[in-house]
């Protein structure tokens, strides 16, 4: 047999596109661990809005200043650009699809702390395609800033619009960074993470901590807190109707 | 068979000349995107796509409407479309390279691109789109390959090809199929969140690729020896037509559902989109592409034609390349209108892409210009 | 052959040119370089000892480090056992740099001369010592 140039180049090719089946042959070794899971343990945060309302809209800057602090959320001037990992929306804007005409103008202009609602069948995790969020068994959506390549089809997919894009390199706007939790870089997407870290070290989030309208607890353990609050009194989430099943519950 | 494309005129060099200096252009722009972030475009925390999403997305259906030639050649048997079916899928090969481009400059972390192989996701659709639009790529470039060498040696295709060309029909429907369902899967987009979505990509590639083959038809016609048969370019107005009509009707039905039901979310994206003049304009050019398509006198004079090609692909260019992604995003999650303009390094990027688009395109098609003219 | 006068030719330049890194080094030893292990933490400690031995970390403290972060981000686990069976917080901050913070003189000594530049400071602070 013959080889020619044309038959080398072809051979060397059809090798060469060979490797076009590792990823396949990666799903089905099951590598891809990227599956949700239910876990024991489902973190929610549930809101007490009548308290938040008397100690006044100050308090979810707080909040927000103190989760930002620590997670070295750059401070962005530029709203189109903006990185918020939690932040206060009207209720008109938060529940804009839950809103009537006799509600009155402070109800429909006060403060409704929104951050990442963690959801069971969260979309984001969905169309991630490198996995770089992903859900744990804990419940939290989590980010790996290390894997993400900045598609933002997450924030397309996100139908609460926590999901905040580096737009720019985020050092320069971050002025004391805390040395014990990492900066991100530019071009990749970043949320909250529901203090992971905090909760690794038997802390409270962050927003929790400075602010006791808002109580953290296990969502499946009859016993605590955030699980009696709920059954006591009325709550609501956003969007519901989209069954992505948000872990950050309302009172009102 | 590549070295056909060294040798050209004086027209030849200057085109390719200009090409090359569009794409150092784009380039420059995009080492500054690179070195300073997306921040240089005009894209926000709400409106998180853009410009060149669109680009892609306009583009996958170019790509895809290749197979508006093949189907008629190798599976109606119409010798007629013998030849233009290689134009078809070298201009799926350009539009597919435009596509992946688009993708790459629009990641904030160009390169870990390869992370999509890396950690394949199956649950993600980009990861499916990756998947589709590499192989039709690859096919693509073997089939016409093949079939313009066998031309070139008068010999009968390789057997392999065969099987191959079979499979590219569905595949080419695939990578449309696959583009809509990235976006008609996500239940918070009002705007494409219908399972139309899929079908209107499918219906206005299939207006706007043939129609773009049309006009580079026309001018190949004009600037080289190569001369189209009046009955394909007769055959590729009627499916440009029929396609253009299917769209207009689809864009009706969306309107339909949004405003008979008067349910916000579809009403509201559909009102705030068209808030937007190029929409109009869109619309407009739609219109008159219509008028003259639909008419027997006027559609086969070829200035009314050229005309009538223009407007459909600058309509729909419009409305899937621009709107499309505007649309989804226009109403954001707490209900404020999120307007958008690209910036001009965005826009300098992407005519970047376009020109490499049209360079490959332009080599593509002298080889198998000066290969066809031999081969007669 | 055609043109085996300049083939030939061509291809014995373009062999010399690709293996210039292996000959040019010929006979030449590695350059020592001058990293600095010690300093006052590590100085303070009883048993001056990594989390693995010193050729691994020499060898693979990237690999190590990959690992770890997986570890922590994706799979919550934020403890490592070593080979001796010692258990460490899985940390950059605080075990690694909690001894190793001359950054300047310990990593990226290698690091310049080898021409590799780990993003890893994009993020992660660099250990407070080296912040003059």
């Amino acid at each position: 047999m013959t080889v020619n140039r044309r038959k080398f180049i072809g051979a060397g090719l059809l090798t060469l596109s060979g490797l076009a089946l590792i990823p396949t042959v990666n799903v089905f070794a099951g590598i891809d661990k990227n599956k949700l899971s239910e876990g024991t343990v489902r973190w929610g945060i549930a809101m007490d809005m009548e308290a938040l309302a008397t100690k006044g809209p100050k308090v979810i800057e707080e909040a927000a200043a103190a989760c930002h602090r620590v997670h070295n959320v750059p401070k962005i001037e530029l709203q189109e650009e903006a990185v918020k990992w939690i932040w206060g929306e009207p209720y008109e804007k938060s529940f804009a699809d839950q809103k009537h005409p006799y509600l009155n103008e402070s109800f429909l202009n006060s403060l409704f702390p929104v951050l990442c609602n963690h959801c069971d069948n969260a979309p984001c995790v969905r169309v991630c395609p490198t996995g770089a969020t992903f859900k744990r068994e804990d419940g939290i959506v989590m980010m790996d800033y290390h894997r993400c390549i900045g598609c933002r089809y997450c924030m397309a997919a996100c139908p609460f619009g926590a999901r905040s894009f580096n737009f720019m390199d985020p050092r320069p706007y971050v002025k004391e960074p805390n040395p014990d939790y990492p900066l991100r870089q530019r071009g990749v997407v970043e949320k909250c993470n529901f203090c992971a870290e905090r909760l690794a070290a038997g802390k409270q989030p962050a927003c929790v901590e400075v602010n006791d309208a808002l109580v953290f607890g296990d969502l499946n353990d009859e016993k605590s807190h955030i699980w009696k609050m709920l059954n006591s009194r009325y709550s609501i989430r956003r969007r519901p109707g989209l069954g992505t099943g948000p872990n950050i519950y309302y009172l009102v | 068979m590549l070295h056909k494309a060294l040798s050209g005129d004086k027209t030849y060099w200057r085109w390719v000349t200009f090409l090359l200096v569009l794409i150092g252009l784009g380039m420059s722009s995009y080492l500054w995107q690179f070195r300073s972030g997306l921040t240089v475009t005009g894209l926000t925390r709400d409106v998180s796509w853009g410009l060149y999403i669109g680009q892609f997305t306009f583009l996958v259906g170019v790509a895809a409407s290749a197979v508006m030639v093949v189907i008629p050649y190798y599976l109606h048997n119409q010798k007629e479309f013998g030849r233009v079916t290689v134009f078809g899928e070298f201009l799926a090969v350009a539009a597919v390279v435009m596509c992946m481009l688009f993708i790459i400059v629009d990641l904030g972390q160009p390169q870990r691109l390869l992370n999509i192989l890396r950690y394949p996701t199956p649950n993600s659709v980009m990861f499916w789109d990756m998947m589709v639009l590499g192989g039709y790529l690859l096919l693509n470039i073997l089939i016409g390959w093949n079939m313009l060498e066998s031309e070139r040696k008068d010999v009968p295709p390789p057997r392999w090809v065969k099987p191959l060309i079979y499979m590219s029909i569905p595949w080419a429907v695939s990578i449309h199929t696959v583009t809509g369902f990235l976006y008609a899967g996500l239940g918070g987009r009002h705007y494409w969140f219908t399972a139309l979505t899929a079908a209107r990509f499918l219906a206005s590639a299939f207006a706007a690729g043939p129609a773009l083959l049309i006009i580079l038809c026309l001018i190949m016609n004009r600037v080289s020896s190569f001369e189209v048969d009046k009955q394909v370019l007769q055959k590729l107005v009627t499916v440009v037509t029929y396609a253009m009509v299917i769209t207009v009707f689809f864009v009706l039905l969306e309107v339909f559902t949004g405003f008979y039901s008067q349910v916000p979310g579809h009403m509201l994206s559909l009102k705030h989109l068209f808030q937007i003049p190029y929409m109009w304009l869109s619309a407009l050019l739609a219109v008159g592409a219509l008028i003259i398509l639909l008419n027997r006198n006027s559609r086969s004079n070829s200035n009314a034609l050229i005309a009538a090609c223009i407007a459909v692909f600058v309509s729909l260019w419009l409305e899937k390349g621009l709107g499309f992604i505007a649309g989804g995003f226009v109403l954001t999650s707490f209900e404020r209108v999120a307007t958008y303009m690209p910036t001009i390094p965005e826009m300098m990027i992407s005519i970047g892409v376009w020109a490499i688009g049209f360079l490959i395109l332009t080599i593509l098609f002298k080889v198998a210009v000066t290969v066809k003219r031999e081969s007669v | 052959m055609y043109d085996a006068g300049k083939i030939i030719p061509g291809l014995i330049i373009f062999l010399i040119l690709i293996t210039f890194p292996l000959w040019y080094s010929l006979g030449q030893s590695a350059p020592v370089l001058g990293y600095q292990v010690e300093t006052p933490e590590i100085e303070q400690l009883e048993e001056k000892e990594c989390v693995e031995s010193v050729s691994y970390m020499r060898a693979s403290h990237m690999r190590l480090l990959d690992d770890w972060r997986n570890e922590v981000v994706r799979n919550s686990r934020r403890t490592y056992i070593n080979n001796a069976g010692k258990t460490y917080e899985i940390s950059l901050e605080a075990t690694c740099f909690g001894c190793h913070t001359n950054k300047a003189d310990f990593c990226d000594t290698c690091h310049s001369s080898l021409n590799v530049e780990p993003d890893c400071w994009n993020c992660h602070s660099e250990p407070k010592e080296s912040q003059l």
